[in-house]
């Protein structure tokens, strides 16, 4: 007979799960041990492509198709004293599926497409009841809404007849939770659940699942990327790449006496975030009384259902400066940024860029002739490197592309690729390779590359940094300032995330619900807001340091509170 | 609500493309007499021309046709078979539209099972062997289907076929025995007019379920405990019938259209026949008002089919 340590709930032995492809096997998780305890969050930790979500998935054996678990066990302790093998189960049988949802239950990174968007709320929490103890009709109605109060859903009464698509992100990932609270499971596993989330939102949703573990001793097992979360919640780490364990421990070993060399790097890169960037602290101020490069004013864009997305917005850049624009979902910010370009047409307001031969142009009336120009000197990197790169060019064709616009021809536009792809640091033989050939960073690298290729002088970056993990994230910000001091660039940066804005960001605007709340030099936003928004945003970002939690403790702003049912329409308009 | 509109333009197309071949139904019955050797006196034609009111022009005629179908719901005459529209169309109207249905029934009834099974079990024998099939049903023409299916139930099964009742039932009184007698006769039609809607039907709902069955939405009801059969109901294949209810705006004029050329070869007492020889002949208030019929039918069946997809899908419904 098998025995188990107190506590122990769940304990997984030399996990290996492997995905079978055309090369032979690929083992995404290679030898894994750890152990759950009662009432603990254990924090996974990693990289994109880490394992740790198939880790995950193995313990409740759904990892996708044609993953399989090759060796190793995943042992389950009950109350009653009785221990299974979990990986030794049949996948698609019934001993497994009473393991699921009733004593190990989960949930997921995107809440929206988690759950089925054509059945009730309350019909997809219920039939956890309903499958696993026969609960039905008013009984289970009953018990869905004490679940659907349990996690704080306004007005449960209504909401348990509604459907997905009529709840915000965080609603949404409420009802997740109370799903998976149905049926009092000893363990959760929580597979990044708060990244598709607002901070905001995050910290609400973080603080409900301590909470909820509190009232029923769970165990919790937590898989994020993001270090500020898990210094904020963990009470152990266990730190994956490539499939194997870098390293486990206490949270407070983790973060402060790291062993491994990897966990040293990642919790550096996280740190390094956490400052402004040296190469910031050394340049001289640019001089208040340089004109403006970009001078927007009382600028408004309505859509068609009536949302004011930009709301009497005025900014302006200076010539070399990096302008931050923070804001959460639907906040407008990128609207904002694409009426820069003309993408969308504000009504209101005006646009005045300053030319190089130094006559000005309202961009938001510029004819034909001259937004061609405008579009030359103004370019914009996306956020998602995947889809903003055509994938049937090479990355030379790519990077050629706006040169090709330009007129620029022959041996000189293949000159000034290679000499672009040095630039930001891609090697010139690999022009010929397509794009689903680099990772995440190298293909934002080519993003960026296209951008500057024409000699533009203000570049609106879309979330660029957003899609990369964080030791990419700054070593891509890095280059943006490099490029920035070597071509005299400008930039309005958009981002959610307040560590990126603060680290090259010479000034910010915070906006919020279309309209900039607060503006003013980065340091003084970050260490002394003046808006009560800006100081809600700024205190519920996760803080990398365990010896400072401080997001339970995060002040709320509740002056305008969002509707919590019912107000999908910011996040759908939000394009980015 | 754009249902009105539509049904105006489509009654005025109609109308242009009975009237579009050159000459009238007059020009074609003096062709028919003078083929025969009688001689037509000139005088004649333009007496006939003037009853049928065919001297006037195209907008008028329109008008006077249009009118006597909303105010009265008087079609016109047929001028070949000298009888109104009316009473012509009504009984074979009825047989088209029950014909239509039940071959709907019947390829829905078959295509989503196997389209289910298809995508489940991907790349499996049995998925091979419905896509096959698939493919080959659709590329063999509907009037070959019909004709080597009627070769072999004549001629290995002795089974009479043609029509949709035997002799003795034909004008005999609706009872039990004609109903069987009808059910006998019916499934060929059905199978023949249906197999090709059927290969594209189990096409779209195999690859609507293979969209759907890797949706996280799937793990998710997976992690709760359920079992694979119904998780596979319940959620992906709830999903993936939404997009196939829509494409029954177009599976039923691709039936109807099909029912045209299989009822005219297996000689089906439907509209399809009829409507041949109203061309034909330019017996155009006929011809006129099957193809105006017809089409309000597929219009209705759109229609039909977006109001079927806001009941099974919220999101639709609440937009």
């Amino acid at each position: 007979m098998m025995r188990m340590e107190d506590d122990v709930i769940l304990k997984v032995e030399d996990l290996a799960t492997s995905f079978p492809t055309r090369t032979g096997l690929f083992n995404a998780v290679d030898g894994v041990s750890f152990a759950l305890k009662r009432g603990k969050t254990l924090c996974v930790v990693g990289e994109s492509g880490s394992g740790k979500s198939v880790t995950a998935r193995s313990i409740l054996q759904i990892v996708d198709k044609p993953g399989r678990i090759d060796g190793g066990s995943i042992l389950l302790a009950r109350p009653d004293g009785s221990i299974t093998d979990l990986a030794s189960l049949d996948p698609r049988g019934r001993d497994i599926r009473t393991v699921r949802g009733k004593e190990i239950a989960m949930i997921f990174q995107e809440p929206m497409s988690s759950l089925s968007p054509v059945h009730r709320i309350g019909t997809q929490i219920g039939e956890t009841l309903r499958i696993h103890f026969g609960i039905r009709g008013q009984a289970q109605r009953e018990r869905v809404l004490e679940l659907l109060r349990q996690v704080e859903i306004p007005r449960p009464e209504t909401a348990i007849d509604r459907y997905t698509f009529e709840f915000s992100g965080g609603m949404r990932q409420r009802v997740m939770i109370a799903m998976a609270l149905a049926c009092n499971p000893q363990v959760l596993i929580a597979d990044e659940p708060t990244t598709a989330l607002d901070v905001t939102t995050q910290a609400e949703i973080l603080s409900l699942i301590k909470k909820l573990q509190t009232a029923h001793g769970m165990a919790v097992l937590f898989i994020t990327h993001d270090m500020g979360v898990v210094a904020e919640i963990a009470d152990d780490v266990l730190v994956m790449y490539r499939g194997k364990v870098m390293e486990q421990g206490p949270v407070e070993q983790i973060f402060h006496a790291p062993a491994n060399a990897y966990t040293r790097g990642l919790i550096g890169s996280v740190v390094k975030l956490e400052t402004k960037a040296e190469v910031r602290l050394k340049r001289a101020p640019i001089p208040e009384d340089a004109p403006p490069l970009l001078d927007v004013k009382n600028l408004s864009l309505t859509f068609p259902s009536g949302l004011k997305a930009v709301n009497d917005v005025s900014l302006f850049v200076r010539p070399g400066e990096t302008l931050g624009i923070v804001g959460e979902s639907g906040s407008g910010k990128t609207t904002m940024g694409r009426c820069l370009l003309r993408i969308y047409d504000p009504e209101v307001g005006t646009m005045v860029f300053r030319r190089p031969d130094g006559h000005s142009v309202d961009i938001r009336t510029a004819d034909r002739g001259d937004l061609k120009d405008i579009r030359r000197e103004v370019r914009m990197i996306f956020q998602d490197p995947v889809n903003s790169l055509s994938p049937r060019k090479t990355v030379g064709q790519i990077i050629a592309e706006p040169l090709k616009l330009a007129g620029m021809k022959g041996r000189e536009r293949e000159d000034r690729v290679a000499e672009l792809m040095q630039q930001v640091g891609l090697e010139p033989a690999w022009r010929e390779r397509y794009p689903h050939a680099f990772s995440g960073g190298q293909r934002q690298r080519i993003g960026i590359a296209r951008a500057i290729a024409v000699k533009p002088r203000l570049i609106v970056a879309d979330e660029a940094t957003s899609a990369l993990d964080v030791s990419l994230r700054s070593q891509m910000l890095d280059l943006m300032m490099k490029l920035q001091d070597e071509l005299g660039l400008s930039y309005i940066f958009i981002s959610h995330d307040m560590s990126v804005i603060r680290y090259m960001c010479d000034r910010v605007a915070v906006m919020y619900r279309g309209r900039i709340v607060e503006v003013g030099d980065t340091d003084q936003v970050v260490h002394n807001p003046t808006h009560d928004y800006t100081r809600a945003l700024l205190s519920a970002i996760p803080h990398p340091d365990p010896r400072d939690r401080r997001i339970h403790k995060r002040f709320r702003y509740d002056a305008a509170a969002p509707v919590a049912l019912t107000h999908p329409l910011p996040e759908t308009l939000d394009l980015s | 609500m754009f249902a009105v509109p539509t049904l105006f333009a489509v009654s005025i197309i109609a109308f242009i493309i009975i009237q579009l071949p050159p000459g009238d139904y007059l020009t074609t019955l003096m062709a028919d007499w003078a083929s025969q050797g009688g001689a037509v006196e000139a005088g004649t034609v333009a007496a006939m021309r003037e009853r049928y009111g065919l001297d006037q022009p195209m907008y008028f005629q329109y008008y006077k046709w249009m009118a006597g179908i909303l105010m009265h719901g008087d079609f016109g005459i047929s001028f070949e078979l000298g009888k109104p529209v009316t009473e012509l169309i009504w009984s074979r109207l009825g047989f088209s539209l029950l014909l239509s249905l039940l071959t709907l029934c019947f390829v829905w009834a078959i295509a989503i099972p196997i389209g289910i099974l298809s995508a489940v079990r991907q790349y499996s024998i049995s998925d091979y062997t419905a896509t096959f099939l698939a493919f080959f049903f659709l590329a063999v023409p509907d009037f070959l289907l019909a004709l080597s299916a009627m070769y072999t139930m004549s001629a290995w099964f002795g089974q009479s076929v043609g029509g949709l009742f035997s002799a003795q039932y034909i004008d005999a009184d609706w009872s039990f025995g004609k109903l069987l007698d009808f059910a006998q006769h019916v499934w060929l039609p059905v199978v023949v007019i249906g197999l090709g809607s059927l290969a594209a039907l189990v096409r779209i709902m195999r690859a609507n379920l293979l969209d759907e069955l890797s949706k996280p939405y799937v793990t998710t009801a997976r992690a709760k405990g359920m079992s694979e059969l119904e998780l596979l109901i319940r959620y992906p294949v709830r999903l993936a019938l939404n997009p196939l209810i829509s494409t029954l705006g177009w599976i039923l004029p691709a039936v109807i259209s099909g029912e045209i050329i299989v009822s005219v070869v297996m000689s089906l007492p439907t509209t399809g026949p009829l409507l041949l020889r109203a061309l034909l002949a330019q017996d155009m208030y006929l011809a006129g008002s099957l193809i105006l019929l017809i089409s309000v039918l597929t219009i209705i069946g759109t229609l039909v089919s977006d109001l079927l997809l806001a009941l099974t899908d919220p999101r639709i419904r609440f937009q």
